[in-house]
């Protein structure tokens, strides 16, 4: 279980960008936290990893403090972040270096073809497009088996054919271990499609505005009714936290909010 | 270029030709193409050389083709420009040697540590603004007149581009791979050996080889200014004894040995460099 207990950020150049977020996610779960920019959803997914100190609160990953990257988290960035010098079937193995050669053979080999990409383990990084590279990030993430997997965005970069079709294919690999995951993105459709808990944050500092369940059985229907419904709260909470931010007073109406937001 | 003069040379054939005739079509273009660059050169030596021998120009001080290849076989047949070729060859490793290894100590310790960086750096860059040649006075002052002083002189030269080229490297590794290394936990030994190093050693290769191509043009000077064997000697033997034909061979030779060890760089790091996404120019 991850425990995150009032956790601030504040940057050396005064910008306070977590504002003691504090957030309970039972192992399996999948969260995914969306915001307006400048709501501290990417400060707070490295803070998690261990890549960025915290400034104040802690996180807890089963009774463990997390205060550098930890062998059971897992991180997908925006970008695959491919090591260009490695040949696929190798970046998918970085993570395994202190495991005998065998068992990392097998290791990559198996998630490479769990990935559907067992035929491109020989080649470049730059050989690939970018659903691929994507992919074999996602493979090298996983092949450690990590009790948390954080993912940054990690389709944003990508056409709305191939977004789909990994969000699917994530939810498909999920299912394997069934790790924690936590997703940052901006994609509402995608926080839904993916997640049993949609936190809405909101900026100046980052904070939790709302929490949403989506409480839809998988796979589910980006067409169906239900979906729409619990699409509406979602940007609904966004438009009001938005709204907070902009005017300070939670009168306003919302249409204007909502243009805020998209416009 | 290359690209597109292929692919317009495969379209221009792929209306009525087999596929062999094709590929025929490929090899016969890749082995003129090069052979393009020497039309110049060639027209130009040769016709030199009919200027000399129909008796329009002397050539004596600017001796045809002919002679300074008859030269040059002359100065092989005798073993002098194997012997002066090998003396200055040493010259060059000893010297390259030195600074390389100097310039990668000092570029990898500026380059990872801010703090190394901040007390060497600037001293170092007030250095690089002295022309090299100036330090031949006081090179020649403590070292003496023998190798030691030559040996310093092209070390100094090929110090600077490596060193520059092996800092600024490593200042400009991409921080996102350097975050993947430390999302996986290497430790600091495996982030230089599976991060920082190949992610260096692109641009070191080419540090490398600016810094070698420094040596080769130390080393000629450090020769002129005094030495009783090496090629630059060569060069300082046809001036004095009026012998230009001598002088075009030791410089045909220094092209030969400065483009061969340039090669050999390019060669030794060839099969660690196959991941970069070059535009491929044959």
């Amino acid at each position: 279980m991850l425990v995150l207990d009032r956790v601030s950020k504040t940057y050396p150049n005064g910008v306070h960008a977590l504002g003691g977020v504090s957030l309970d996610v039972e192992l399996g779960e999948i969260v995914a936290v969306i915001g307006g920019s400048g709501s501290g959803k990417s400060t707070l997914l490295r803070a998690i990893g261990g890549l960025d100190p915290t400034s104040e609160g802690s996180i807890v990953l089963d009774g463990e403090r997390i205060a550098a990257p930890h062998q059971k988290i897992g991180v997908i960035f925006q970008e695959p972040r491919l090591l260009p010098w490695l040949k696929v079937a190798d970046n998918v193995g970085f993570g395994l270096f202190d495991r005998p050669r065998a068992e990392r053979a097998q290791r990559v080999a198996a998630a490479l073809k769990r990935v559907g990409l067992a035929d491109k383990a020989a080649m470049w990084p730059r050989e690939l497009s970018g659903g691929q590279a994507q992919r074999v990030a996602i493979a090298r993430a996983l092949v450690p088996r990590p009790e948390v997997l954080l993912l940054d965005e990690p389709f944003s970069a990508l056409d709305a054919f191939t977004r789909a079709d990994l969000q699917d294919h994530l939810l498909d690999l999920w299912a394997d271990a069934k790790p924690t995951l936590i997703l940052v993105t901006h994609d509402v459709d995608e926080a839904i499609v993916l997640a049993d808990r949609v936190m809405v944050m909101c900026p100046r500092p980052g904070r939790i505005f709302d929490e949403i369940a989506v409480d839809l059985p998988r796979p589910r229907d980006r067409q169906s009714a239900a979906f729409d419904f619990v699409k509406r709260r979602v940007l609904a909470a966004l438009d009001r936290s938005l709204n907070r931010a902009v005017t300070g007073a939670e009168a306003e109406p919302k249409a204007e909010a909502g243009a805020a937001l998209w416009w | 270029m290359s690209l597109v003069a292929m692919t317009a040379v495969a379209q221009g054939n792929a209306d009525e030709s087999s596929p062999t005739e094709r590929a025929a079509g490929h090899r016969w273009a890749r082995l003129t193409r090069p052979a393009l660059g020497l039309l110049l050169p060639v027209t130009l030596a040769l016709f030199w050389e009919i200027i000399v021998r129909i008796g329009w120009a002397s050539g004596r001080l600017a001796p045809p083709p002919s002679v300074i290849f008859a030269t040059f076989v002359e100065l092989a047949r005798t073993g002098e420009l194997q012997r002066n070729t090998l003396v200055t060859l040493a010259r060059v490793a000893a010297g390259f040697g030195i600074g390389v290894a100097a310039a990668t100590a000092l570029g990898a310790a500026a380059g990872y540590s801010p703090l190394v960086r901040r007390l060497l750096d600037p001293s170092l860059q007030a250095l690089r603004a002295i022309p090299s040649i100036a330090w031949v006075p006081l090179f020649i002052l403590w070292l003496g007149i023998f190798e030691a002083s030559k040996v310093t002189l092209i070390a100094v030269g090929v110090f600077f581009p490596v060193y520059l080229g092996l800092m600024g490297a490593i200042q400009s590794v991409d921080r996102k791979l350097v975050e993947v290394g430390r999302t996986f936990r290497l430790s600091d030994v495996a982030m230089v050996r599976r991060i920082l190093l190949p992610a260096v050693l692109p641009a070191y290769v080419v540090s490398l080889r600016s810094g070698l191509g420094l040596g080769w043009m130390f080393v000629v000077a450090a020769e002129l200014m005094g030495a009783s064997e090496g090629l630059g000697y060569l060069l300082i033997d046809g001036q004095q004894l009026g012998k230009p034909a001598e002088i075009v061979a030791a410089i045909v030779a220094f092209a030969i040995v400065g483009k061969a060890s340039d090669w050999l760089i390019v060669l030794l790091a060839a099969p660690f460099l196959r991941w970069e996404d070059v535009v491929r120019s044959d």
